[in-house]
């Protein structure tokens, strides 16, 4: 149920409504499971740095940064939307957030395309099929790195991957209900805490692409 | 209390730009061929401090109460110390993974 401006009144500890407070929660324990999988990348990487590339050797960091860029457009209309419901504006948040979901699902499809082109060059998580090499390198080339790159590659960003699928369809959730005019601008609580999500997904992106991508 | 009540609209468009121009700057600086600490430390930098104005201005944490703040944060301290701690080990007594 969308929290009306009754249900919103902040409690006496936190001074946030129960959905927000709920939601950050869950945000905080999400900064917990990032954290163990960037902080295992970094030791992996400290210990054994002849098992991955310097930046753009196997990754493709240009398609990367667009990428980058596109998540980071999805995060200016998420808060569009949630901006226009402020004032009350049904439209807007049904323009912006539609506008966000398209932006999200081509952040995924990008990746999928990345993950393909990836694989097909042997950059894979298993060690008897791995045999990356350089980009633009010619076939029978050294292999770069060793199945460790790809393996903490693809968990990472595989599972960053699937935070920003499960917020798409929480979008196109919200959007439909956006349609039946579940939202004003004195009930606007479910919008805030789903650009709470989208923007955190955001973040943790931020994150990723420099260390992965550029260091 | 709903965000944004209270005081005026964050400049989110500004915030925008100056999430668009560090991204620019980091792909860029990453090509520098400078010596690989002072990379990662730029690196970091420019990813951190856009990570602080997403979660100021598009999150809103900038406009939420300090108990807020201090939940938000909470995990900072942690992940410092996972990480750095495991490295100083490595420094220690050698890459024996």
């Amino acid at each position: 149920m969308t929290p009306t401006t009754a249900d919103r009144a902040p409690m006496a500890g936190m001074k946030v409504y129960n959905l927000k407070l709920g939601m950050w929660v869950f945000l905080l324990s999400e900064v917990m499971f990032f954290t163990g999988l960037i902080g295992a990348y970094i030791i992996l990487r400290f210990a054994h740095p002849e098992a991955f590339a310097e930046p753009g050797v196997v990754l493709n960091v240009p398609l990367t940064a667009f990428n980058t860029f596109v998540l980071i457009c999805s995060s200016v209309t998420m808060v569009k939307a949630f901006a226009a419901i402020e004032q009350g504006d049904q439209q807007g948040l049904q323009k912006w957030l539609l506008a966000t979901i398209l932006l999200g699902a081509f952040f995924v499809g990008v990746q999928i395309v990345e993950y393909t082109i990836l694989t097909g060059e042997g950059f894979v998580p298993m060690a008897e099929s791995y045999h990356a090499i350089a980009r633009g390198a010619a076939e029978g080339s050294a292999v770069i790195g060793g199945p460790l790159y790809g393996a903490t590659f693809y968990t990472m960003t595989g599972f960053h991957g699937a935070h920003v699928s499960i917020g798409v369809l929480c979008l196109c959730f919200t959007w439909w209900r956006a349609r039946k005019g579940a939202y004003t601008a004195g009930s606007l609580g479910g919008v805030e805490i789903m650009g709470l999500y989208w923007h955190f997904v955001d973040l943790v992106w931020i994150l990723l692409f420099t260390i992965v991508y550029l260091i | 209390m709903a965000t944004g009540e209270g005081h005026k609209a964050p400049p989110y468009m500004m915030v925008f730009g100056v999430l668009a121009v560090l991204t620019v700057l980091e792909v860029l600086f990453a090509f520098t061929g400078l010596p690989k600490i002072w990379l990662a430390l730029g690196l970091i930098a420019m990813a951190v401090w856009k990570a602080v104005l997403v979660a100021l201005y598009y999150m809103h944490l900038r406009f939420e109460p300090t108990r807020l703040w201090v939940m938000a944060l909470a995990p900072v301290p942690l992940a410092i110390i996972l990480v750095a701690v495991v490295i100083k080990e490595i420094f220690t007594t050698g890459s024996g993974f």
